[in-house]
């Protein structure tokens, strides 16, 4: 066994120790995503929404904040933990490098977040009869640029805050303005035009439309792609820029 | 060749020089001894050894490796023991001692490094719920797991009972016997005296004096002791005319002599020629820790 497959594997075991954060990324989604699902005035057809329901909407919007908890909230205690507890210095001594151990998280944390994606999309289309997504690559394509993001906001926030404590702190701070751009209180699609314009501009505002779009069954607007892209390019060189070993 | 060469080494924090010129050489297969009080820059000096710190200046090659430049090879060949370094919480001893395994291309067997560790019956325990002295012991496994040909072990047997360091002990001197170079880091005089080969006392980032545990024991000033309480006194004259005695104390009908072991030849002569009994006779050797608080202290006299 390799000692990147060693240390995958070993993380892989610690993940599945931790409950709530396997609640918060696989889990609640879906649950959030059933409660509004059972009220009915989501389930009927709305003219406001083009002859779309709310629970239509609110698919695209579950799928980013499985993103969300992975890479803002769960995530980057982890990854700060790891660094304040001296696990990072530990392991540079060895022959494998410390980023392999970053790495494994954050592999397994996008993989928890894909599977509570799954879940969304499958709970959806069983329970509420929402339409699988239309345009399976370009859904795709928008999925995977918006985890990136979620995954660079998170590391990103590890990178500028010093200790565990504040690293959690600064991570809740940042998750609920994103939550809102990605429309978890009103989906992006039901926002009025001006906010609606402003947020699309934004990491999950742009990737919420993106997705709604590829669900809807055409490719998503290139500029949502290249905002969302863009957002992730720059958190990614900022997590990279200011991230310290110790 | 030695295997550790230390040439002008100087790390500065801040403004303040934590290693200021320090130079010393390993040779391959002694236990070297690093002492010195807290804030020494022991650590600092270790830490460079195994590549963690880049110095300010100074070389310094663990092998011929530069340790920031060769990383990748010395890390092969180097095992360490770090303070304030831990483990994941819910990592237990046995995924711990597969996962650091996996690292090494020839590694040791685990299982028995855990039984002469004493941790055999923890595999199962989860990191976080370990004692002080079992992460400890832990941490020693890590270290060795690797088959390094150069062990750094920085305060190896901190947090230990004393049947559990003097397994340690035993265990890092057949550590030794099979050729492994050890750096030990300590506080404990007993280990230093026992362990180390070489010693380098360390004091405000420098080294004070490098020589074998005997050496720097000779070097003080304290010398060999000689106590007893004589059954009749003895004269000052006689007293007086006892070789290289550094110092006479009398207290409580208890006579001490600091001196040599002529001194102590004397003593036992004079007392046989005076028919005098000395009860409760004890002779010691001033030991390391005298050498070292003498070696470390405040030169300000």
């Amino acid at each position: 066994m390799s000692a990147s497959t060693a240390v995958l594997r070993a993380e892989l075991r610690l993940l599945l120790r931790e409950p709530f954060s396997l609640f918060w990324i696989v889990a609640f989604p879906t649950v959030l995503l059933t409660i509004l699902g059972l009220i009915p005035a989501f389930r009927e057809a709305d003219p406001d929404l083009g002859g779309r329901r709310v629970i239509d909407l609110y698919v695209p919007v579950n799928v980013l904040l499985a993103l969300l908890m992975a890479g803002i909230q769960v995530l980057p205690p982890v990854l700060s933990g790891y660094r304040e507890r001296g696990v990072l210095r530990r392991m540079s001594t060895t022959p494998v490098r410390p980023v392999s151990l970053l790495a494994a998280q954050i592999v397994l944390h996008l993989a928890a977040a894909l599977a509570s994606v799954l879940l969304v999309v499958a709970v959806g289309r069983i329970a509420f009869d929402v339409a699988l997504p239309g345009q399976v690559p370009g859904y795709l394509l928008a999925l995977l640029l918006a985890a990136l993001s979620a995954l660079a906001l998170g590391a990103a926030v590890t990178a500028v805050t010093p200790t565990t404590k504040s690293t959690t702190v600064v991570g809740s701070i940042v998750f609920y303005p994103m939550m809102f751009l990605a429309g978890v209180w009103l989906p992006v699609q039901a926002m009025p035009d001006l906010l609606r314009h402003v947020v699309e501009y934004f990491p999950f505002g742009a990737a919420s439309q993106a997705l709604d779009q590829a669900a809807g069954g055409s490719w998503p607007d290139w500029a949502h792609l290249g905002v969302t892209a863009a957002w992730a390019a720059v958190l990614i060189a900022a997590a990279a820029r200011w991230f310290r070993w110790e | 060749m030695p295997i550790i060469e230390v040439n002008g080494l100087r790390k500065v924090y801040g403004d303040r020089p934590v290693v200021d010129d320090v130079a010393f050489a390993v040779e391959e297969g002694e236990i070297f001894g690093i002492l010195g009080p807290n804030g020494a820059g022991k650590t600092t000096t270790v830490e460079c050894l195994g590549g963690l710190r880049v110095p300010d200046a100074g070389t310094v090659r663990v092998a011929g490796l530069d340790p920031r430049a060769d990383r990748a090879e010395l890390t092969r060949i180097l095992g360490v023991q770090l303070q304030e370094s831990e483990l994941q919480e819910k990592l237990t001893v046995r995924e711990a001692l597969e996962l650091y395994s996996a690292f090494y291309p020839d590694p040791a067997d685990w299982r028995g490094l855990a039984e002469r560790l004493g941790l055999t019956a923890r595999l199962n325990a989860r990191f976080g719920k370990l004692s002080g002295g079992q992460k400890q012991r832990l941490f020693i496994a890590l270290a060795l797991v690797g088959r390094p040909r150069v062990v750094i072990l920085d305060e190896l047997t901190t947090g230990l009972d004393p049947r559990a360091r003097r397994d340690t002990w035993r265990l890092i001197e057949e550590v030794r016997d099979s050729g492994v170079t050890v750096v030990l880091v300590t506080h404990f005089m007993e280990e230093a005296q026992r362990l180390c080969d070489r010693i380098a006392v360390f004091k405000q980032g420098r080294v004070a004096a490098l020589d074998t545990p005997d050496g720097l024991v000779r070097r003080s000033a304290g010398g060999t002791v000689i106590s007893f309480a004589p059954s009749r006194s003895l004269s000052d004259e006689d007293l007086a005319g006892l070789p290289e005695a550094a110092t006479i104390e009398r207290r409580n009908g208890h006579l001490t002599v600091h001196g040599t072991d002529t001194t102590v030849n004397a003593v036992i002569s004079l007392l046989a020629r005076r028919q005098i009994t000395a009860h409760q006779l004890r002779v010691t050797d001033s030991t390391l820790d005298d050498a070292f608080l003498e070696l470390t202290e405040e030169q300000e006299h």
